[in-house]
């Protein structure tokens, strides 16, 4: 790996982390609660799932109370943030010229294989984050900073799953 | 004193704004960490980077340290701010299973916004997975209403669990994610090498 380039493209982790803490810090400061990202995806699925079957999702009781009758799932600060996410992340990765089709992928695995793995990984992330009411922005980072148990005891729960399993999948990302 | 209404400070509209604004410094900072790249996510679980680690921590104890003494000056009402209440036993088996995703899937839901946004087809796969593994909770949670709510503590923070200041937790966290930095360099340097 040409990990010489790579380091000077990104921004040293400490940096990054210090401006990342101080951005949670103003959200706690400036409107009481931390960061968060799945909440605002899920919601935008429920979006979808409300312009499709919609009497479907007025019978289901946990989307019917974002989605049910009159109400709009989108109507949420979750939302915006995550719609500030996609900008904030697009403008970063057109300055340093990074917005590009194209697929990261270990060195065994073909873009293909790479794509199957995604989405497997992407629906259990997305069932995980539901039943654990968090992601690693909303519960680990944000829950973590408040010195939530629950965050505490979450943050360690996602290194142990994915630790325990990472040696057993080494041929998705390692090298030969 | 802090935090504020901002709804009723700058109307609805007013405080979409302010989210779109926080979002979308998120999403820059988490770009420019590096983790639009699944790669960079993923060598956390190989010991071979970690970026993950160090932003995380670092940005954690940051945050806590300025609440910390926000508050202690009076600045911020922490009573005000708003702690994920615990549930304990979905928290780990959802943690567990995102894990799981973590090192199939090489995103988290953030990251694979940032991803997306940069036009990565692994970043996109992992989006559209994620729709589909929260549309199957939405249409099953029913099913598992007593699980999905058992562990219940409340608003629990460690100071309570651990009966001490709130200033000795932040010291511990502190010295905590020190620590772990050391370890897993020295850790990194074992597997890998000294290389790089």
């Amino acid at each position: 790996m040409n990990t010489l380039v790579e380091k000077t493209r990104y921004w040293n982790p400490y940096i990054g982390g210090v401006l990342l803490g101080i951005l949670l810090f103003l959200s706690f400061f400036l409107v009481g609660h931390g960061l968060g990202a799945s909440g605002g995806v899920h919601r935008v699925a429920v979006a979808i799932e409300d312009l499709v079957i919609p009497e479907h999702v007025d019978r289901t009781p946990y989307i019917a109370k974002m989605a049910g009758g009159e109400r709009n799932p989108l109507s949420h600060w979750l939302v915006w943030e995550v719609a500030g996410i996609l900008l904030g992340g697009f403008a970063s990765g057109l300055l340093r010229g990074r917005v590009r089709l194209q697929t990261y992928h270990g060195p065994q695995i073909t873009p293909g294989t790479r794509w199957a793995f995604a989405l497997a990984g992407g629906v259990l992330m997305g069932y995980g984050a539901r039943l654990a009411r968090g992601c690693t922005s909303g519960q680990a980072l944000s829950g973590g900073a408040v010195m939530s148990v629950g965050s505490w005891v979450f943050m360690f729960a996602v290194f142990a799953g994915g630790y325990g399993l990472a040696w057993f999948v080494r041929r998705l990302w390692q090298e030969a | 004193m802090a935090p504020f209404d901002i709804a009723g400070l700058f109307g609805e509209t007013g405080a979409y704004l302010v989210y779109l604004a926080i979002g979308f410094c998120f999403g820059f900072i988490l770009e420019s960490s590096g983790f639009g790249d699944s790669r960079i996510l993923a060598a956390q679980f190989y010991f071979r980077r970690l970026n993950v680690l160090k932003v995380m921590f670092t940005a954690i104890v940051v945050a806590m340290l300025l609440i910390f003494w926000s508050t202690a000056l009076g600045l911020l009402d922490y009573n005000g701010i708003w702690v994920k209440p615990t549930y304990l036993w979905p928290g780990i088996a959802g943690g567990i299973i995102m894990g799981v995703g973590f090192i199939l899937g090489g995103y988290c839901p953030g990251t694979s916004l940032v991803s997306a946004a940069t036009l990565k087809i692994d970043g996109m796969f992992f989006l559209l997975g994620f729709f589909i593994g929260a549309i199957f909770f939405g249409e099953t949670v029913e099913y598992i209403q007593r699980f999905w709510h058992s562990g219940y503590l409340g608003e629990f923070t460690l100071p309570e669990l651990l009966g001490v200041e709130t200033g000795v937790v932040v010291f511990l966290v502190a010295c905590l994610a020190l620590g772990m930095f050391l370890f897993f360099e020295w850790l990194r340097r074992v597997v890998y090498g000294v290389r790089k």
